[in-house]
């Protein structure tokens, strides 16, 4: 395939289907040869061959078109009549195109084929005289065309129609045969490119990849059947049904596959375009162009991909002057890289540029009002990056007319989604930016997890899935924790919100012995667990569309038939999200709305506080963002490491203060029950005791003063009563002295101001 | 009992004679157009769609498709099928996508005449009026023609 670039394989390609038809046509136009829709059709075709021929310097064949051009234009016109010479010449210089075509197809040129008799016969019958010298040399078609009356009387058809097809053969076959040989040697090991592929409707690829999937629900149901048979024949031909269904649905799964390259190829012009508008000098470099996927998905990539791109070149890659500086060099380097992993399409749109500052992100975050001070202290940098994809967040300092106009990366998201695909983005300060795509090959066979809820069920797409934990009664009546009625898990030092889909969907569960099963569930960039009865198992299902009535619930995004027959629907893990978080979000948002308000107040000021007791009538608040859980502990279980009091809890050794004799205050020593406030951070927690809880109070209305005592920051105004602010980093580190000490950075300093004592 | 105050144009009527398979629901014979129908099939196992409306009794397998069924009885405001008693499944094809329907019987396909239409009375009230386009005038039985689009857009 060395000598032929795309374009001369493609004009093969199309020149030989079109030749098909030529030969049909020229044949039935001998019966009715007044159809001017026919002979049209002809000359089109005849001069889309002499046109690219002649594009491609194919000086023999354009020539031959030409004239067979010439002619088709007369007759179309009606300058001259069709005769049975005519259409003999004619078809002539279809084989001879032919023979043409196949020498450019094996060897890359037009070879040794001969055109100047063939030329001769079209002249000469053009002009109703026998084709002279160039035709006489080489073969006895022109002495015996020569007598034949080619006139325009209608009975002298029928001996030319006689006479001429004997000859006519001849030279075509010769070259034929004088073309083959080289053909073959030269081409023996590939299929001529003309036989190697054929234009399919995607309709039909459409319905093959239906049938496709209904073969895998029946192999599904034959070999859960077949699982339980004894027979091993039986099993053996299951086995190998199952394996034949595979191969066969990736086989048509690669009809639809197109190369990623498809909309990679517009992204150089868009790259040089924008670097140019932005004064900056990159290099665009494209690993893995021939990754393929879905033609659909393909589809839907392009914009998000285009506007990552454009983002790279516009936030990511610094001026030239810049990169000096930094001791890079002048050219900044934009990589895309597309592989498979996994059953997925993992795309990166890589830069080298100034990458992305969490700091610079968590501060523009809590301006906009999307996080709270001290939500930002707890998250991980990656997560933080991942704020990013906030609707309403933008970094660019300025508003270009690029990009900065904090709608994008959200819509991005949002789009990637759609086709159930999910996007991260990793950044180092200085060295440059990666945003990775994951999105599965296809939309119509998804692998996911099969569960249970009241007896019927579900269907869960794996690509929302992150994890499965099962506890059983009695665990699960210790690890499943509530917050303020919100049952919650904690899933490695981390609060997971549950989601019973029971109560989603308005069903009581069937399940009774205690036993927790839960799905932790990712969507939009928050983290849930989907409480169900059980998990049953995972297998690739195909997606059928519900009907109307059932889309417009919002909670399943489709259907699919089992392996034993029975239907399941699939759930929306986005839209169960979106419902089932909606009233923690839309708190969120008052928060968001507070916290944007209270903006311009102190730390203390804006957060929500618990109030608690700590004895003799002295009261502490506590910001509820640093409360992860309020316990009662019987005193009796506190026991002593050294002169350190700590209570067993969960498995984990909780270290106690008591924040009166923190504080110094003197609260009843001897009570039975002891009142506690968890707080956690880092995977490590301690207990704060006091004495009674007693109310939620907003702090915006606070008042302070700097009166410091020893463990408390001051004091403010607090429902009518004056407040003491109490360090909690001290309480903190008065229980648990290594508290800090591996996560000194992230220590939240909003906690440090944050309690308070009345 | 075609009232002056009835909207609808006896056009409309006449539109709809022709062949109708009917069902009984109820003890109401009834009928839709047999171009619609595409099988008739024996009571199927029904998926149930829990926060679909009422009258969506759930989804049944059609040979690989999932197909959304429709109590009738429900739509129609009638009282639920007694225990014990199988419903049986019309297959209808509406603009291309194929809906079932849950009746108690099914019936013949019956040539019906649109000289014995009638509007549906004025006494006929609720959901039963929009579904309900009149009656044909059989021998001893009304039969009541189904606006088939209408029945399932529940």
């Amino acid at each position: 395939m060395d000598g032929l670039d795309d374009i001369v394989e493609e004009f093969l390609v199309e020149s030989h289907e079109n030749l098909d038809q030529l030969d049909t046509d020229l044949v039935a136009l001998e019966q009715e040869p007044n159809s001017r829709e026919r002979l049209s059709s002809i000359f089109r075709t005849i001069h889309t061959i002499k046109g690219t021929s002649g594009f491609l310097a194919f000086n023999r064949l354009e020539e031959v078109a030409h004239v067979g051009e010439n002619m088709l234009s007369r007759l179309r016109d009606g300058a001259l009549a069709l005769t049975p010479t005519r259409t003999s010449v004619l078809l002539r210089m279809v084989d001879t195109v032919r023979a043409l075509l196949a020498s450019i197809e094996a060897t890359g040129g037009e070879g040794n084929v001969d055109v100047s008799d063939v030329v001769a016969a079209i002249s000469a019958a053009m002009e109703d005289r026998p084709a002279e010298p160039a035709a006489e040399a080489p073969v006895v078609e022109a002495p015996e065309a020569a007598p034949v009356p080619v006139a325009e009387e209608a009975p002298a058809a029928v001996p030319a129609a006689a006479a001429v097809p004997v000859p006519r053969p001849a030279p075509a076959a010769e070259a034929a045969d004088a073309e083959h040989p080289p053909a073959a040697e030269g081409g023996g090991a590939r299929r001529a490119v003309a036989d190697s592929t054929i234009r399919v409707d995607v309709d039909l690829l459409d319905e093959l990849m239906l049938l496709v999937g209904e073969l895998v629900l029946t192999r599904n149901q034959i070999v859960q059947y077949v699982g339980r048979s004894n027979d091993t024949d039986l099993v053996r031909a299951s086995q190998r049904l199952n394996l034949i269904a595979s191969e066969l649905q990736e086989g048509v799964m690669k009809t639809r596959m197109q190369p990623i390259d498809h909309i990679w190829s517009k992204l150089p012009r868009v790259v040089r375009d924008l670097g140019i508008q932005c004064g900056k000098s990159v290099r665009l470099e494209m690993e893995g162009k021939d990754t393929e996927l879905d033609k659909t998905l393909l589809e839907a990539v392009k914009d998000p991909l285009t506007h990552l791109v454009r983002n790279s070149v516009d936030h990511g890659i610094e001026t030239p002057d810049l990169r000096r500086r930094a001791g890079k060099p002048a050219e900044g380097v934009l990589t895309l890289r597309a592989k498979h992993e996994s059953g997925q399409v993992v795309v990166e749109v890589a830069d080298d540029g100034a990458g992305i500052d969490p700091a610079k992100i968590g501060a523009k975050a809590v301006e906009r009002g999307l996080v709270t001070d001290a939500q930002l202290a707890r998250m991980s940098p990656t997560d933080v990056l991942q704020m990013i994809f906030l609707p309403g967040f933008s970094t660019a300092a300025a508003v270009t007319n690029v990009s900065g106009r904090g709608v994008g990366m959200d819509v991005v998201k949002t789009n990637i989604e759609s086709i159930g695909g999910t996007i991260e983005v990793e950044s180092v300060a200085g060295t440059g930016t990666v945003c990775r795509l994951r999105i599965p090959l296809t939309l119509a066979i998804v692998p996911a997890l099969t569960v249970e809820c009241a007896g019927d069920r579900y269907a869960i797409p794996q690509i929302s899935l992150q994890e499965l934990v099962s506890l059983d009664a009695e665990k699960a009546a210790n690890a499943v924790e509530e917050v303020g009625g919100a049952p919650v898990y904690r899933l490695r030092g981390e609060l997971l919100p549950l989601v019973r889909l029971t109560d989603v969907l308005g069903l009581t569960s069937d399940r009774h012995d205690g036993h927790v099963v839960i799905a932790v569930l990712r969507s939009e960039g928050r983290r849930f667990g989907l409480v169900v009865d059980r998990v049953i198992n995972t297998e690739e299902i195909v997606v059928k569309a519900v009907g109307g009535q059932l889309k417009a619930i919002g909670l399943y995004s489709g259907a699919t038939v089992l392996g034993d027959g029975t239907v399941a629907l699939i759930l929306d893990v986005q839209a169960l999200a979106r419902r089932a978080l909606r009233t923690e979000s839309a708190e969120r948002q008052e928060a968001r709305v507070a916290a944007a308000v209270a903006a311009a107040d102190t730390e203390a000021a804006r957060e929500r506080m618990l109030l608690a007791a700590i004895g003799g009538g002295r009261r502490v608040a506590i910001p509820l963002d640093t409360v992860t859980r309020l316990e009662q502990v019987r005193t009796e279980s506190v026991e002593r490491v050294g002169n350190r009091e700590v209570v067993q809890y969960r498995g984990a050794i909780l270290p106690i203060v008591r924040l009166d004799r923190h504080l110094g205050a003197y609260g009843e020593a001897d009570r039975e029950v002891l009142e506690v406030i968890v707080y956690s951070d880092h995977g490590r927690s301690v207990a704060i005791v006091v004495e009674e809880i007693l109310d939620i109070v907003d702090g915006e209305a606070a008042v302070r003063s700097d009166i410091e005592d020893m463990g408390l920051l001051g004091s403010a105004v607090l429902g009518d009563k004056v407040t003491e602010l109490l360090d909690v980093r001290a309480a903190i580190l008065a229980a648990d002295p290594a508290f800090y000490s591996t996560t000194t950075t992230s220590t939240p300093h909003g906690v440090a101001a944050s309690l308070m004592e009345v | 009992m075609s009232a002056p105050t009835d909207t609808r144009p006896k056009d409309e009527a006449l539109v709809i004679g022709g062949q109708l398979a009917t069902f009984w629901l109820d003890g109401d014979l009834y009928g839709v157009e047999v171009a619609h129908v595409q099988e008739v099939l024996r009571s199927q196992s029904l998926t149930r769609v829990p926060l679909a409306p009422t009258a969506v009794a759930g989804l049944i397998n059609l040979r690989g498709q999932v197909v959304t069924a429709i109590e009738l009885r429900e739509r129609l405001g009638r009282p639920p099928r007694p225990e014990g008693t199988d419903a049986v499944v019309i297959v209808v094809r509406l603009h291309g996508e194929a809906v079932s329907l849950l009746v108690d019987a099914i019936a013949d396909v019956v040539d019906v005449d649109p000289a014995d239409f009638e509007a549906p009375p004025d006494t006929l009230d609720g959901t039963a009026r929009d579904l309900i386009r009149g009656a044909f005038k059989l021998d001893g039985q009304l039969l009541l023609a189904l606006d088939v689009h209408k029945a399932v857009s529940a």
